[in-house]
């Protein structure tokens, strides 16, 4: 295959996963790594360094539409992003150091949670709870719009909702993910913070996270101009088409397509480190 | 301090909004020059080599972007990219001294200070 054939279908392939990635909410990146390595034949460690890129385009274009919206908490972002850089940091300097194998394996298993994720309906906080007074003291209890008028929220558990967010930067720099799938799990389940203000804070920090480990992906020579120019611009008008999309839909179906999917792509990852054709 | 709030937000969201698409330029730009000169050239990433010392710092790819090569101004779009969110705790800083409160601007300022030592720190 030339460059101009591998740079448009490549091009076309990050479309369809920025899509489906903003659609879920799961972020392009779990679509852009398997894509790359098992479609593609594309090193691990290029591919992972080309989503991370496609991750800070997609959040970043997201986030500028959403922040508009009210929903975005931008006090409880900037305080849990301490947590996502460090870890991220630490992932990044763990991915340039561990077997290749091993991140294929770990991505696999990634994956599959991702799928069982994508299934799980968004839980609505029950009311009447005890805010955290760390919370309190922090300033990160909100209110967000809704139809009816401004909706008055408190956020809890956030000693616990920072670590479990440590660890989901951990993995945004050692896969070059968004790891959305653990930043929804720390704020919704953990912090109890409503779903359209935590999915819409996370991809806010997305961005902030994935820069952090992508200063080490481009001084350790991950990222590939002829191959990341493609995905970068693919990924984003993919996204802002699934962005508009989600505005006017609910897409049951396609999670349950998508949750299949991901599931075999985990699958086939997880085969692949092991037998070590990665 | 609700209004100062809103007035952060409407700032961020175009920053943002400016920021990817500044990159998205550069990046289309190069991507097409580079395009007619190796569109022909076989595409083979299964082997990862790295990428030459040049597209691996921030003075090698502005060296580079400013000769006109074409990697090298993908690689300053792609770097305008990374460097768009981190603009964004840039300006976050400011803007909760401007309503001082002072916590989170220590706040955005631990933030910002690894995000300068990952991009800037240990070559």
């Amino acid at each position: 295959m030339n460059i101009t054939e591998f740079t448009i279908l490549t091009a076309l392939g990050s479309v369809a996963a920025g899509f489906i990635g903003a659609l879920t909410g799961l972020g392009g990146g779990v679509v852009i790594v398997p894509l790359l390595t098992l479609v593609f034949g594309v090193d691990i460690r290029y591919a992972v360094g080309t989503s991370l890129i496609a991750v800070i385009a997609t959040s970043s274009g997201a986030a500028a539409a959403y922040v508009k919206e009210g929903y975005t908490n931008m006090r409880i972002g900037m305080f849990l992003e301490i947590a996502t850089v460090l870890g991220a940091l630490f992932g990044a300097w763990l991915a340039v150091i561990i077997p290749t194998s091993a991140i294929t394996v770990i991505f696999g298993v990634f994956l599959l949670y991702s799928a069982y994720v994508s299934r799980q309906r968004p839980i609505v906080p029950p009311a009447g709870l005890k805010p955290d007074p760390l919370a309190e003291r922090l300033g990160m209890n909100g209110s967000y719009p809704e139809p009816e008028g401004p909706r008055n929220y408190n956020v809890h558990s956030v000693p616990a909702g920072f670590s479990l967010m440590w660890v989901a930067g951990i993995f945004s720099g050692l896969l070059g993910i968004g790891s959305g799938a653990l930043k929804v799990l720390a704020m919704d389940r953990i912090m109890k913070i409503p779903f359209k203000v935590s999915t819409t804070t996370s991809n806010f920090m997305i961005g902030v996270t994935a820069a952090a480990s992508a200063g080490i992906y481009l001084k350790n020579g991950y990222i590939d101009p002829g191959l990341t120019m493609p995905v970068m611009l693919g990924a984003l008008i993919g996204s802002l088409l699934g962005v508009r999309v989600l505005f006017n839909t609910k897409p049951k179906i396609l999670r349950i397509i998508f949750s299949i999917v991901i599931a075999l792509l985990a699958v086939e990852m997880i085969i692949k480190g092991f037998s070590g054709k990665m | 301090m609700q209004r100062s709030d809103e007035q952060t937000e409407a700032i961020i969201g175009r920053l943002l909004r400016v920021g990817v698409i500044a990159a998205a330029v550069f990046v289309a730009f190069g991507g097409i020059l580079y395009l007619f000169k190796y569109g022909r050239m076989i595409a083979d990433y299964s082997i990862f080599r790295g990428e030459p010392s040049d597209l691996k710092s921030l003075s090698g790819i502005l060296s580079d972007a400013l000769a006109l090569r074409r990697r090298g101004l993908i690689q300053l779009g792609l770097v305008l990219l990374i460097a768009t969110p981190i603009a964004r705790v840039v300006f976050s800083v400011f803007a909760f001294m401007r309503q001082r409160d002072l916590a989170y601007a220590m706040i955005t300022l631990a933030v910002l200070s690894l995000l300068v030592y990952s991009l800037l720190g240990g070559q």
